[in-house]
């Protein structure tokens, strides 16, 4: 008999599957289709917090492998694994789907059965993609998490759904289809689709026109995911036009599978065409720090408000993976200690310090930005506007929704003893030690998101007079006439409880959470530099 | 007796075809009354028999055992034997799904359904010809009862113009191809395309420089591409294929943007992979231009389109364009999992039941609502699910997206293209692929991103929900498991492949 942990990754990848089918045979009533699916996605939860605490972080690497034959005629096969950069991120992706789940069940009530079917096969793609070592598994959920979430915009989104569902899904397939063919390359290059063992053989090693054209190809597929400045243009429109829930697993989940790929899959296998384009890598990240930052300023929605922040934000995310790339050969590590006169040493802890930050700001920015569109949901779903002029003083009518948004919002911006602090402060530590200007650039981004955070949010939503001729028409959250705004219902505060706790935990004791990014960051660092 | 065996999914179909014929002459079902759906009956159960001997020609188990000759002039091999599984599933659907289509729309029954298995045998032919007189004499079979069935509803004017459009582009076409031919049997006096190739080698020795009289091949070529590529609807030879399956019956225009294609490329891979073997280095660019204007210029035309059938009909010359960027990357010299042959084979047979399903729904609106408009779909979740549902399936396997069969087909193309490193073909290829997306999205945007239903439920006829939902399961099945079918294609391919000189 084979130990459970041989199967618990299958488990946890095809229950989501098995919740979309039952909810489809199963679904007779609207209620019994809530009820059945926020119960189905403990599960998964449960399994992620037992891969948490069942990884084995003395022997690292990847664990709960599993194998087994799927095409041998290409030599692809479905081969499962997860190690500490994947482990977070699939309890994040599970926590988020379950709250999703839980806050669909209050707000939504038209065709309920498609919803939730949906919101399942989300969960199974985008855990299918943290789990896939194999190329062709990993861009079959790599593709498929579209279709879902392209239903999800264009049916229980807002007045312009179908052109923002439309955007997001041909943008992404552009991506996505330049990704394939690198894919392709790196199969012939290698005779295998197996990633890791594709990375041990170091496809186009030597041939750096080879390698930089499957370096873009696979950054094209990622960078319009994560998305990165230039090819964030989807993004706002498809956060401002999606319904609640599917914004906050698109920014809490969807955005991470670009840079995660870019973890698992380029720097790894592409050492040498990482370094060469690391630069640009950050350059990017910096852009769309400041970039994104200036634009939230300017926005009058406030849902596309947040939408811009994610570029802002996961800006940083490319900042600290490219800076980490610059000097991840041993080549490019020479290279830096000579221009810097620090030791290999020194250089190698801020490019771990570096990665450290940017899994951690994919991790937090899943929390907290997932939080934050859950909280514009909130209260859209009472004022039926997201127009910043309409709101004001709303932080007497509404304390508890002032508070928790108040805590969601210095942790965006930064602030020490929350989450954002530790991903901002190890990603500009890391960066600043190999690529001080980019990074001094990117500074002028915090500066300009606590403008944003505190003059265009907090000030101008919450404090002040409360005005009632600003706007007329409140409603509850079931849709009743209300005279003015009304606080966070019992539904409302059981899904933002667990994230703001876990803004909190994580901003106190990061510790744990960081030992699981810094175990595969050492990892990926040491592969590259014995790889000669 | 031997041969006899080889060729019986032909004699099958020959059969079948005089016995309907025979049996509508005699037998008179009396004044007012229709026997369409008994001769529709018999036309199934006919290229069942014709699909189960060419399963059974199939050799998978001895992949190194050589091709049959059948009358000299056939060659059984297990590439023309997957052809006729693919071309015979085709034609099954449609007939299956089109009885109660034609019952409606026209008398004269019995003749349709002769004709149908007449182009059935007509392009099982064409699969597996090797002398370049069969070919063309297959071709033109398969031209002119395609279009007598293309005008076949006589009263209707778009009909009748997509039979007299198809007619007129092909008549050119056909005489066009049999110049070509002429001029291979004027430079190698031989029609066989072994012999061709033979020949070829022998006067092109070990030089590279095409001279002398193998400098007839190249115009030649050029001829019998275009002739093929009428049939294929390769730009820029596809400006028929819009008219003629926008105003053929639904069933004819199934067949015509499916099996008919898939006999096309088989002749077309045939001819230039064993005939033309010695001027790969000339008739890739060739293809590949063909490949890149087929693709770009069905998708773009494709885009402006408000009638779902005419849209579809745009997308499948798109779709020839992906099929023959397959056939510009194979690679003969050496065994590979992606050999390009295998991915026009893969290609073939995903986009054959991705394709008739697609069309046999377009049968369905015009059945319960008599639309092809796009309007016609609006909503359509809400009248009947399980058609909205199948439909995105064929869609998303259109545009490629995994877990269908399209995702594989392209996959596989793509795959051989990038072997070749033709990395340039790829790249206009994926940005295709982006194009494709739009308009494919926009019906399942109608389909999908509204609430409001206009009418009541569809009633969908029982025959035509069976032939979707096999369209449906096969589709996924070789998205999510194309292990089996890729063992059969790669047999396929490599046989016809190890046979090149």
């Amino acid at each position: 008999m084979e130990s459970p942990d041989s199967i618990v990754l299958t488990i946890l990848l095809f229950w989501p599957l098995v919740s979309a089918l039952l909810v489809i045979l199963l679904g007779s009533s609207d209620s019994f289709i809530k009820k059945l699916s926020i119960w189905a996605s403990l599960l998964p939860l449960a399994l992620s917090v037992y891969l948490l605490f069942a990884y084995d972080s003395d022997m690292g690497g990847m664990q709960f492998e599993q194998f087994a034959k799927w095409i041998p005629q290409l030599n692809a096969g479905y081969h499962l694994g997860v190690d500490g950069l994947s482990i977070p991120l699939i309890f994040l992706t599970t926590l988020l789907s379950t709250l999703s789940l839980y806050y669909s069940a209050g707000v939504i009530n038209e065709r309920v059965k498609e919803y939730f079917f949906l919101m399942h096969l989300l969960e199974f793609s985008m855990i299918g993609v943290f789990l896939a070592l194999d190329y062709v598994l990993f861009y079959v959920f790599w593709e498929i998490s579209l279709v879902p979430m392209y239903f999800l915009i264009g049916i229980w989104g807002g007045e312009n759904r179908g052109y923002a569902a439309t955007k997001f899904f041909i943008y992404t397939l552009v991506g996505s289809v330049a990704m394939l063919l690198a894919i392709l390359g790196v199969y012939f290059a290698t005779g295998t689709f197996d990633i890791v063992e594709a990375a041990a053989a170091q496809p186009f090693a030597g041939n750096l026109t080879l390698a930089s054209l499957a370096f873009w190809g696979f950054f094209l597929g990622f960078a319009f995911k994560v998305p990165s400045f230039p090819f964030h243009t989807w993004l706002p429109d498809a956060h401002t036009e999606a319904p609640t829930a599917g914004s906050v697993i698109l920014a809490g989940v969807l955005l991470k599978l670009g840079a995660y790929g870019m973890l698992r899959i380029m720097l790894p296998s592409f050492p040498e065409a990482s370094v060469y384009w690391a630069t640009w890598i950050v350059g990017l990240g910096a852009i769309a720090i400041v970039y994104g930052a200036f634009v939230c300023v300017a926005q009058t929605d406030l849902k596309r408000l947040i939408a811009y922040s994610s570029v802002s934000h996961m800006g940083y995310v490319m900042l600290g993976i490219g800076a980490a790339a610059a000097v991840m050969t041993p080549d490019a590590l020479d290279g830096a200690v000579n221009r810097f006169g620090l030791t290999g040493e020194a250089i190698q802890d801020s490019a771990a310090m570096a990665l450290n930050g940017a899994a951690l700001q994919m991790f937090n920015h899943g929390i907290i930005t997932g939080a934050l569109f859950f909280l514009v949901g909130i209260i859209y779903e009472r004022a039926h506007t997201r127009d910043l002029a309409r709101f004001g003083g709303l932080a007497t009518r509404t304390p508890h929704f002032y508070g928790l948004m108040l805590v969601a919002a210095f942790a965006s911006l930064g602030l020490p003893g929350l989450a954002g602090f530790w991903a901002e402060l190890f990603t500009f530590r890391g960066a600043f030690a190999i690529m001080p200007y980019w990074a001094a650039f990117g500074t002028i981004g915090i500066v300009i998101t606590a403008v944003y955070i505190l003059y265009r949010i907090i000030q101008n939503v919450f404090l002040g007079e409360y005005d009632p001729s600003k706007h007329s028409h409140w409603t509850t959250v079931q849709g009743e006439h209300a005279d003015g705004p009304t606080d966070m219902v019992g539904f409302e505060k059981v899904t933002m409880w667990p994230l703001v706790a876990a803004m909190f935990l994580i901003g106190i004791y990061p510790t744990p959470l960081v030992s699981y990014f810094n175990q595969s960051a050492r990892e990926l660092l040491a592969f590259v530099q014995n790889l000669g | 007796m031997g041969d006899l065996g080889y060729i019986a999914p032909e004699i099958i179909l020959l059969i079948g075809g005089l016995f309907i014929f025979c049996l509508d002459l005699a037998y008179d079902p009396g004044v007012g009354k229709k026997s369409g759906l008994s001769y529709m009956a018999l036309a199934a159960l006919f290229l069942t028999a014709a699909l189960v001997a060419a399963v059974l020609q199939l050799n998978i188990s001895d992949p190194e055992a050589g091709p049959k000759i059948a009358y000299s002039m056939m060659t059984i091999d297990n590439f023309g034997s997957f052809i006729k599984v693919t071309i015979f599933s085709g034609m099954i659907l449609t007939t299956i799904a089109g009885g109660r289509y034609m019952n409606r729309r026209s008398g004269n029954q019995g003749e349709f359904w002769t004709f149908f298995l007449m182009v059935s045998l007509a392009m099982s032919i064409a699969a597996s010809a090797n002398n370049l007189v069969l070919i063309y004499l297959a071709i033109e079979f398969l031209s002119i009862t395609s279009y007598m069935l293309a005008g076949f509803l006589r009263e209707n004017r778009r009909s009748n113009e997509a039979g007299l459009k198809y007619f007129l582009y092909g008549s050119i076409a056909s005489a066009v191809m049999l110049y070509g031919i002429s001029l291979l049997y004027g430079a190698t006096g031989s029609l066989y395309l072994h012999d061709i190739a033979a020949s070829f080698s022998e006067i092109l020795g070990e030089s590279t420089e095409v001279s002398g009289l193998a400098f007839a091949a190249l115009p030649a070529m050029l001829l019998i591409l275009a002739g093929l590529g009428f049939k294929a609807s390769l730009a820029p030879f596809y400006q028929w294929a819009p008219d003629t399956y926008d105003g053929s019956p639904t069933p004819v225009a199934t067949y015509l943007s499916t099996a008919s294609k898939a006999a096309a490329f088989a002749v077309l891979a045939r001819f230039f992979i064993v005939a033309m073997a010695s001027f790969e280095l000339n008739w890739v660019p060739i293809l590949a231009a063909f490949s890149i204007i087929t693709m770009t210029m069905g998708n773009l035309a494709a885009l402006r389109q408000s009638s779902v059938k005419r849209m579809i009909a745009y997308s499948s010359v798109a779709q020839a364009g992906y099929i023959l960027m397959g056939l510009v990357a194979v690679t003969s010299s050496s065994p590979s999992a992606m050999d390009g042959l295998n991915g026009v084979l893969l290609y073939l047979f995903a986009y054959l039941f991705t394709n008739v399903g697609a069309f046999l729904v377009v049968m369905a609106l015009e059945e319960t609502v008599d639309s092809t408009h796009i309007s016609a779909y609006r909503g359509l979740i809400m009248r009947a699910p399980w058609l909205a549902v199948m439909f995105t399936v064929f869609l998303l396997s259109l545009t490629g997206i995994p877990l269908t069969g399209g995702f594989f087909g392209k996959f596989y193309v793509f795959g051989a293209a990038i072997q070749r490193q033709y990395f340039w073909l790829a790249g206009i290829g994926m940005i295709n692929a982006g194009i494709a997306a739009f308009y494919y999205l926009r019906v399942v945007r109608e389909m999908f991103f509204t609430s409001e239903s206009e009418g009541g439920t569809l009633e969908v006829p029982m025959a035509l929900q069976t032939s979707l939902l096999i369209c449906t399961v096969v589709t996924v099945w070789i998205g999510v498991y194309p292990s089996a079918v890729l063992d059969w294609v790669s047999n396929a391919s490599v046989q016809l492949l190890s046979v090149v000189p």
